[in-house]
């Protein structure tokens, strides 16, 4: 690896700004840096930019104003196989993102699209498969497998291509209760940078000490997860609000932990 | 490959047929459906000799001739078309049973008859020994299109996610008390289709994005290599080589 980035911040986006062609503006300048290792939640109303600004992060939607660098290397056609490899993105859908006829090939297909083949191919497929507890699933079709199971494996697709950043979009969606407790397990274990898109608030609070909120295309605050669901008149200000009983001063959960 | 996506026309076993290499058994199969659409008709034993060799092909592949018949019954509305054409035939005609028929027609219709089923049948044999991902694979290597091999693989791993949002649309439009009678609700099923179509479209849009972000460049990398060694090739080839060895001497005798 080249030595900029072991210094530099897994990710970094300053004054980025993007429209779409329609002329809908949806982010207006947003500055943050997520520092290696850390996970972070980006939480914010429905049509605050959280999807623009994902897709920005891997170059998927470029051209508006503003840089994104991740690990050091600027976001941009020159670097876009490097960038598409170092970030990792689980969509929201994981039917979207298991597009291969076996759970295997769909593991695989990332590291193969950049070139590894043979037994290293595999050998990262069955680490990554391992990762999430999904290793006896290698010859299943991802469409017999359970939604939980499922999103598990859209998460080893991308384990597999070694990111330094995971993007995570609503990661906890239509999950059962023991289905979201083994992802966040899951993601606690890992040893990546982890970025969660998300509306799920106490998951945001179990898994990621610190939160960005994005609203109306800005940052509107960003601190300790556990401070910020305290504040009410911040959340009632960007549309966020606790579900029923939850108070955020009453966990004591460590969310101190790495 | 393991268990599951197992293709309702695939018959599972561990026969030397199923375990040749998949892009071998597309080429003979297909070599073999060439020799024997270029046989000429009047050559009827060459035909019989045809399906015998077939035979020895199921008999090694251990798929009883039960399977395979039934499976033949495909061909069904192509054998009504071949039916029908000593009756609509022009030329001399010949007297069977009281009836007047075409003798152009007759040779027409055992010439469809005839090529028809070796056809079906070959597929058949094909299709009962090679999983239907296995024969993506077989194309891909056989040099088709990747574009068309892509598309392929996306109709097996969408076409129940498609169907299962058919079934919900269904289930939502039944739960309004609709029900499908008569000319009237047709537009309602034709707004249906386009929705789907629409929704169809745009899951499309997603796993482009998806496969984008994982590096997807516009051609599928190669993930299992598949290969052939000189004797799995000559042993699928037996078939077509055999089968030519009949057509030649069908067209010399």
């Amino acid at each position: 690896m080249d030595p900029v980035s072991t210094a530099a911040a897994s990710v970094e986006v300053s004054g980025l700004a993007f429209a779409y062609p329609d002329g809908h503006q949806a982010l207006f300048g947003v500055d943050f840096r997520i520092e290696r290792g850390e996970r972070v939640a980006l939480l914010g109303p429905n049509g605050a930019g959280k999807t623009t600004l994902v897709l920005h992060l891997n170059g998927i939607l470029t051209g508006g104003a503003g840089t994104v660098t991740v690990a050091g290397l600027p976001v941009g056609k020159r670097h876009m196989p490097e960038i598409r490899r170092r970030v990792g993105i689980v969509f929201q859908d994981p039917d979207d993102q298991l597009f291969m006829p076996t759970v295997r090939e769909d593991v695989a297909f990332g590291p193969a699209a950049a070139g590894v083949k043979g037994a290293e191919l595999e050998a990262r497929v069955d680490r990554a498969l391992a990762q999430v507890g999904m290793g006896e699933f290698k010859d299943r079709p991802p469409h017999h497998l359970s939604f939980g199971q499922r999103r598990r494996v859209a998460v080893a697709t991308v384990l597999a291509m070694e990111p330094e950043i995971l993007v995570l979009d609503e990661p906890s969606s239509n999950l059962d209760p023991a289905s979201r407790r083994e992802l966040a397990d899951i993601l606690r274990s890992l040893d990546v940078t982890v970025l969660m898109v998300t509306h799920d608030l106490p998951y945001a609070l179990e898994l990621c000490p610190r939160s960005l909120i994005l609203s109306e295309g800005v940052i509107a605050a960003d601190g300790r997860t556990a401070e910020l669901l305290s504040e009410d008149a911040l959340m009632r200000a960007h549309r966020l609000e606790l579900p029923f009983g939850f108070d955020p001063r009453s966990v004591t959960a460590d969310t101190s932990r790495p | 490959m393991g268990a599951g996506h197992a293709h309702r026309l695939y018959r599972h076993g561990h026969s030397p047929v199923h375990a040749l290499p998949p892009h071998t058994k597309l080429a003979a199969t297909f070599a073999f459906v060439v020799v024997v659409v270029s046989t000429p008709r009047e050559a009827m034993w060459a035909f019989g000799l045809y399906a015998v060799l077939l035979g020895v092909v199921a008999y090694h592949a251990r798929v009883p001739a039960g399977f395979v018949l039934k499976r033949l019954l495909i061909e069904v509305p192509f054998v009504a078309f071949a039916v029908l054409m000593p009756f609509v035939a022009e030329g001399a005609r010949v007297d069977v049973l009281g009836l007047s028929l075409s003798v152009n027609g007759l040779w027409g219709a055992w010439n469809v008859l005839a090529k028809g089923t070796l056809g079906v049948a070959a597929s058949v044999l094909l299709a009962s020994t090679t999983e239907l991902r296995e024969l993506l694979l077989g194309l891909q290597r056989l040099k088709l299109p990747p574009l068309l091999v892509q598309i392929a693989s996306f109709m097996i791993r969408y076409g129940d996610v498609i169907t299962d949002e058919m079934r919900r649309m269904r289930i939502a439009r039944e739960s309004r008390g609709f029900e499908a009678r008569g000319v009237k609700h047709w537009g309602v099923l034709a707004k249906s289709a386009g929705a789907l179509f629409i929704r169809s479209y745009e899951r499309g849009e997603r796993v482009h994005l998806a496969m984008v972000s994982r590096g997807y460049a516009g051609s599928m990398p190669v993930i299992d290599e598949v290969t052939a060694s000189r004797a799995q090739w000559s042993y699928a080839l037996a078939l077509p080589v055999a089968a030519l060895v009949v057509c030649l001497l069908g067209w010399t005798l």
